[in-house]
């Protein structure tokens, strides 16, 4: 194992007395507490940490943050590796393992870098052109493409982390927690305000941690710190580091992932992550900037990097990211990271700078140390494959968009690049605010914006320390009064003394000095200037498309470091100005953000809500296999020892016909309907009519939507002068109670009628079957059972098993029925007094699937099985359910043209040779293969134990006319053809007699 | 009236008997279920004033008519739902007379009154880090200076339906949940709690 | 997820309410008279602008009133919410 030999002796913020280890592409090395995966891989002389997306060229760390295009890293092993971590945000750990991601077999010999051999030949839009057609063909090319490319491993086993969620309200949430964020921060919290103040790395200060810069008399951090100090002792502020604000959404609502031990190395079943729910009455966005490259041959060799994440390195992690360096630049920032590598013992060889004239302290104080600064020229190429060696340097010709004679080589294993700086606007852009071009800066700054935000700091465009402080101080006030708090009082900062800079030259691309040579823009993608002078040359206009076709600005960098150079040269190729051809839209997340944060604890069993019935528990001891029915658990079957679902099924039927059958229906959707107006009501919620209905006596009614579709349907009973009880489907429950209250609410507010819902409150068991009145007269007290005094379609009030209890005489089966419904904590001592006493009648408990067969032989329609949003009561063969007297809803769709079409299809019953799946369509004309003219589809299919045959119920064209003919179900995958008869839908009992008695 | 001992609550399937303790004095976070509490749903309009003065009589106090306020007195509490609808609890013993004086004392009026004990439970939900245990799965603003005792709020929790009432300072809440998605929200709620120091107390329903 | 100041609860967030589409649309008084291209305008016809939109919206896990909401369908700026009943705002307000 190796020294950290590139390690400064002393400062930064490392501790030098905790070492860490770890391993990279299966080598050991040291690092120490407080290092990022990135530094500590520069301290030890890594330069090579992975191979490029397409060419597979050979790449370097280039950044110190969340824009790093080139060192995505695989983590760990087994279920918790993790994919395209940027090393540079990777904290360090002891016992960390990591690998580069795109290579094959090493990331020292890749076989894929082949292609940067025959880059010629991938130009952008390269696959699209190539591999398209024939388009057969594609999926072969794909494996093998897809092998080439594809970043990272996905784990295949289950994440053993946890995940979780906070919602959170504050009157000032402060993104960024540099100068800006800290001075707004301090400000809100000091007028009272409910502060959140977030930050994505493990501790505050931003920019300060890496420029070591100093603020009045102290450094950076240690004003950082001492404000950390006073933002704790405020009750109502709340800061979150190592946490990313990642999306941010209209009104102020803000998405953010902390990572909790991401940087222990999150053991297994740890809290790994939260995902925080922010709803803010403002804003303060200071999320700083990010420094841009410099476009020219070969810009992508390890050992290149950005200025401000050398001067970062030195800094913060105490690393001499090179031996000799060259800096390369168009604006004086550059200047300050040179003189930060000069005197951490790095050896400046020059600093190139493409503007004619540089002036500014950063400037002087460069040549002042003897270091060469050479003025008005460019980098035309460097030298090295695996590790930079040297650069190639031209003078700019007279006006500036060319070269002069005369090359010069420079010796250097370091070249910093300064292209100037982007304000990270990317949240401030997500929903929707607008940015402007600023002419000067040479940036995108925002500009209006609906939400109620305030951005700071290098975010809007200031780059000084002492303008970044000011703004966010400023900021902080504001966003605190805003919210109706009082001003602190005066500002505690002294006023703002901007610095001596000089101002930025952009130079965004220059010709190639030679032909093929590769200028990477977006490093991660390996998109060239020429592939984006290729595209416009292919009449790509919009940036959105070039960005698709280029594929610049994608992948998990997003671009960051590189859009702002293609947007520049798609508009420099396209004559027009970077404002006119405008940014790609900003969408979030900002950074990836796992799918386990995402989820939460909405998993495994929580995974959604379940909904169980009072009687859930003796279903689950007595075997019930049970059906999802939206959020409901309801018993599908309940199998004996031996039996398959068919033989469950069939003996469940047949006790319902020829016994008796007990059923759980507590999930049916209920309300209470009060006032004088409830027939009135009715009578226009429902097709039928309710005028007449007498109380104590209960009524079928179908509800249509104003499309005259059948909408949901269910027995309503009087239970007195004004007070109607209605059931629903179980399904239907939610959408009905909010239906009718619509209707109430919105258009017939002048009736007197209040709707409750007691869904919840009623269990309800259903006897059916010729023995159903011995049961139930067994437990029923006070209630006369008797036909003649307690008819079909009645409803009673008395006790049953000693329980008030309301007695309905209904049928869903078409056997003797009665659903006896009481308060939910006596629904189980209900249902066991019913084991009781049903043993000598043998009373078994049936299923929803039992008693759907039951419905289906009585050609009974299950509303959302046998309808779809497409079927009027005519179709249904329900017209004698339709009022002609009275207006309802849907009615006038009844009449219109299509409602009334002949070839309507129509609900009719199937007499099958063998049984058919549910969705089976039916032809007239059967052919060899498709296509065939469907004219129906089976909505419902069972097994009739009661027939001795399999049934089903189907919609066909022009149905009722079609009685008696034979039509067929080709079953194509299965390979064969069910002929079915049309008959009625109606198999079993068509008189109804077994209902009265 | 039914046999109350045949009565059971929703939690009955997670067989919460053997785990109840006596609160642990370091617990941070109680639950329990408030078993059997009576409830009665009443829909009347707020401007017969008539009406209001009856309710008044017979409960001891005045509906509440802001909204998520809460009005109460001893064991019988108010709660606001919304412009024409409110929530009246008592002990169980209450149920039968006070929905009969209900009843009978407005029978001249238009209105809704009826019995929904059994359409929800109620959890308790107090302890220092009560709040934090709800703002998991909860978007509505539980600060103190948004939401205090006495405040009552019809709202989600945990994609669930569920009325919220702040019943003490500490902070300690009722949480009125749906019969059927009770055992869920319960389990939520453990899950929720289990990174806090959490017990879960015998009923005090 | 817009925050939405209910007239009855205040200000709650998006999901707790549903959608209900474009306000002001009245239910024809007799159905009957009208022919299917009127019956199909009600029924089916609806704006959808580029701008300020009136629509309903039910507060179903709070209150279950509905009532109205004036949003910019572009910025989704919310700049009214009134009562079931009260008038639309703006130029066409009465």
């Amino acid at each position: 194992m190796k020294r950290q030999r590139y390690r400064l002796d002393v400062g930064a913020r490392i501790d030098r007395g905790k070492t860490l280890r770890f391993s990279f592409n299966g080598k050991s090395y040291e690092g120490f507490d407080g290092d990022t995966l990135a530094s500590a891989l520069l301290a030890n002389g890594v330069r090579l940490v992975g191979r490029s997306f397409k060419y597979h060229r050979p790449r370097g760390i280039f950044s110190a943050g969340m824009e790093e295009p080139n060192a995505l890293v695989q983590l760990g092993s087994g279920a918790a590796s993790e994919a395209n971590l940027r090393a540079t945000q990777v904290e360090l750990f002891d016992g960390l393992e990591a690998a580069s991601v795109n290579c094959w077999p090493s990331v020292d010999f890749d076989i894929w870098a082949i292609n940067d051999r025959f880059s010629s030949m991938l130009p952008a839009g390269f696959y699209y052109k190539t591999f398209m057609w024939p388009k057969k063909f594609w999926h072969q090319y794909e494996k093998v493409i897809r092998r080439g490319a594809g970043l990272g491993t996905a784990p295949e086993l289950p994440d053993q982390n946890i995940y979780d969620k906070r919602n959170q309200h504050c009157e000032v949430l402060v993104v960024g927690g540099g100068p800006a964020g800290i001075s707004a921060a301090l400000e809100a919290g000091r007028a009272g305000a409910r502060v959140i103040l977030v930050d994505e790395q493990a501790e505050l200060g931003g920019a300060l941690l890496g420029n070591g810069e100093h603020i009045e008399s102290r450094s950076g951090v240690d004003w950082a710190l001492a404000a950390r100090t006073e933002l704790d002792e405020m009750p109502e502020v709340h800061i979150l580091t190592r946490t990313t604000a990642f999306g941010y959404y209209h009104h102020n609502y803000i998405l953010m992932v902390e990572r909790l031990s991401d940087h222990l190395g999150a053991p297994a079943g740890t809290l790994r992550q939260r995902l925080w729910k922010i709803r803010a009455h403002q804003v303060v966005l200071a999320t700083g900037a990010i420094e841009r490259p410099m476009v020219f041959a070969d810009n992508d060799r390890p050992g290149i990097m950005l200025a401000n994440a050398a001067r970062t390195y030195v800094n913060r992690y105490g690393v001499r990211p090179g031996n000799r360096a060259v800096l390369y630049t168009n604006n004086d920032s550059a200047y300050h990271a040179a003189h930060d590598l000069a005197e951490a013992g790095v050896r400046v060889e020059a600093v190139i700078d493409v503007r004619p004239n540089p002036t500014g302290e950063g400037v002087e104080a460069i040549r002042q140390r003897g270091i060469k600064v050479l003025a008005y020229h460019a980098l035309v190429g460097t030298v090295g494959v695996k590790r930079l060696r040297g650069i190639e340097v031209l003078a700019l010709n007279e006006k500036g968009d060319g070269f002069s004679d005369g090359l010069q080589r420079l010796r250097c294993d370091l070249l910093c690049l300064s292209g100037g700086w982007n304000p990270t606007v990317h949240l401030f852009s997500q929903p929707g605010g607008k940015l402007n071009f600023d002419e000067l800066k040479a940036c995108f700054v925002p500009g209006e914006t609906n939400e109620a935000v305030i951005v700071a700091g290098a975010a809007n465009g200031v780059f000084s320390l002492q303008g970044c402080l000011a703004g966010g101080a400023a900021a902080g006030r504001e966003a605190a009064a805003k919210t109706g708090l009082e001003d602190p009082g005066a500002p505690s900062l002294l006023p703002v003394i901007p610095a001596e800079e000089g101002p930025i030259t952009p130079v965004w691309h220059l010709p190639p000095v030679s032909k093929g040579e590769m200028r990477f823009v977006d490093l991660h993608n390996d998109v060239t200037a020429s592939d984006l002078e290729l595209a416009t040359r292919e009449g790509y206009r919009s940036i959105e498309l070039v960005k698709r076709y280029t594929t610049a600005g994608m992948g998990p960098d997003q671009g960051r470091t590189g859009n702002m150079h293609a947007l520049a040269i798609v508009a420099d190729t396209l004559g027009r100005s970077i404002p006119e051809v405008g940014t790609t839209t900003y969408r979030a997340p900002y950074t990836p953000v796992p799918y386990g944060a995402m989820a939460g604890r909405d998993v495994g069993a929580l995974a959604d809500p379940i909904r169980m019935t009072a009687i859930h528990g003796w279903h689950e001891r007595s075997g019930a296999v049970f059906d999802d029915v939206s959020q409901w658990k309801r018993p599908w079957y309940y199998p004996r020892p031996g039996e398959d679902m068919n033989a469950a099924v069939k003996r469940e039927c047949i006790a319902a016909r020829t016994g008796v059958a007990i059923l759980d229906a507590s999930t049916l959707g209920k309300i209470e309907i009060h006032g004088p107006d409830s027939a009135k009501y009715l009578n226009r919620i429902y097709t039928n009519g309710w005028s007449k209905l007498a109380i104590g006596r209960c009524r079928y009614g179908l509800m249509l939507g104003e499309d005259g579709m059948v909408m949901d349907d269910g027995v309503t009973s009087r239970l007195g002068e004004t007070h109607y009880f209605m059931t629903t489907t179980t399904g239907g429950a939610a959408r009905v109670m909010a239906w009718m209250e619509d209707w109430l609410q919105c258009e017939w507010s002048d009736l007197k009628v209040y709707l409750t819902s007691v869904t919840e409150q009623w269990a309800t068991l259903s006897i059916s079957g010729p023995n159903a009145r011995r049961v139930l007269s067994d437990l029923a007290e006070g209630v006369d059972l008797a036909p003649e005094s307690f008819p079909h379609m009645a409803v009673r009030e008395g006790k049953v098993a000693g329980i008030n209890a309301r007695i309905f005489r209904v049928s869903f089966t078409g056997e003797l029925g009665f659903e006896v419904s009481v308060a939910n904590s006596y629904g189980l001592a209900l249902w066991q007094a019913f084991q009781r006493v049903g043993e000598k009648y043998d009373l078994t408990p049936i299923g929803i699937e039992a008693l759907h067969v039951l419905r289906a032989e009585k050609g009974y329609i299950a509303v959302g099985h046998d309808t779809d949003g497409s079927v009027t009561p005519g179709d249904l063969g329900m017209d004698w359910l339709v009022s002609s007297k009275k207006d309802f809803l849907g009615r006038r769709s009844l009449a219109r043209s299509d409602s009334i079409r002949p070839d309507r299809k129509q609900f009719v019953g199937l007499k099958l040779e063998a049984r058919v799946p549910e969705g089976a369509q039916i032809v007239s004309e059967l052919r060899r293969r498709p296509p065939m003219k469907m004219i129906g589809h089976v909505t419902s299919a069972y097994d009739s134990a009661a027939l001795g045959k399999s049934i089903a119920l189907a919609l066909i064209e022009r149905g009722h006319e079609r009685m008696g003919e034979t039509v067929a179900i080709p079953l194509t995958l299965e390979g064969r053809v069910v002929k079915a008869e049309i008959v009625s839908p109606v198999f079993y009992d068509p008189s109804g007699e077994r209902l009265n008695v | 009236m039914s046999d109350p001992s045949l009565r059971q609550t929703p939690l009955a399937t997670l067989h919460l008997g053997d785990r109840k303790t006596s609160p642990a004095h370091d617990a941070t976070v109680r639950l329990a279920e408030k078993i059997f509490i009576a409830k009665i749903n009443l829909r009347a309009d707020p401007s017969n004033r008539k009406l209001m003065r009856v309710f008044e009589k017979v409960l001891g106090f005045a509906l509440p008519l802001e909204s998520n306020t809460t009005n109460g007195k001893a064991v019988r509490s108010a709660l606001w739902l919304g412009p024409d609808e409110w929530l009246i609890t008592a002990p169980s013993s209450q149920e039968q007379a006070l929905f009969k004086a209900l009843s009978e004392a407005a029978e001249a009026h238009h209105l809704a009154i009826t019995d929904v004990s059994d359409a929800r439970t109620v959890f308790l939900l107090s302890g220092p880090n009560a709040r934090d245990v709800l703002e998991k799965g909860c978007g509505l603003d539980l600060h103190p200076r948004a939401f205090q005792t006495g405040c009552c709020a019809q709202t989600r929790l945990a994609r669930t339906g569920v009325l919220l009432h702040q019943t003490s300072d500490e902070p300690a809440y009722d949480i009125h949940v749906s019969w059927s998605f009770a055992a869920y929200l319960w389990i939520w709620l453990e899950d929720a709690a289990a990174e806090f120091n959490v017990t879960i107390v015998a009923d005090d329903g | 997820m817009l925050l939405i100041d209910c007239p009855y609860c205040g200000p709650r967030e998006e999901i707790e309410f549903s959608y209900g589409g474009e306000a002001h649309i009245e239910r024809p008084k007799q159905p009957d008279k009208l022919s299917d291209a009127e019956w199909a305008d009600y029924l089916f016809m609806r704006n959808n602008p580029k701008g300020p939109l009136a629509e309903r919206w039910c507060h179903s896990y709070g209150c279950r009133r509905w009532f109205n909401v004036e949003r910019h369908t572009v910025t989704h700026e919310i700049q009214r919410v009134y009562k079931m009943g009260e008038p639309r705002g703006g130029e066409e307000g009465t």
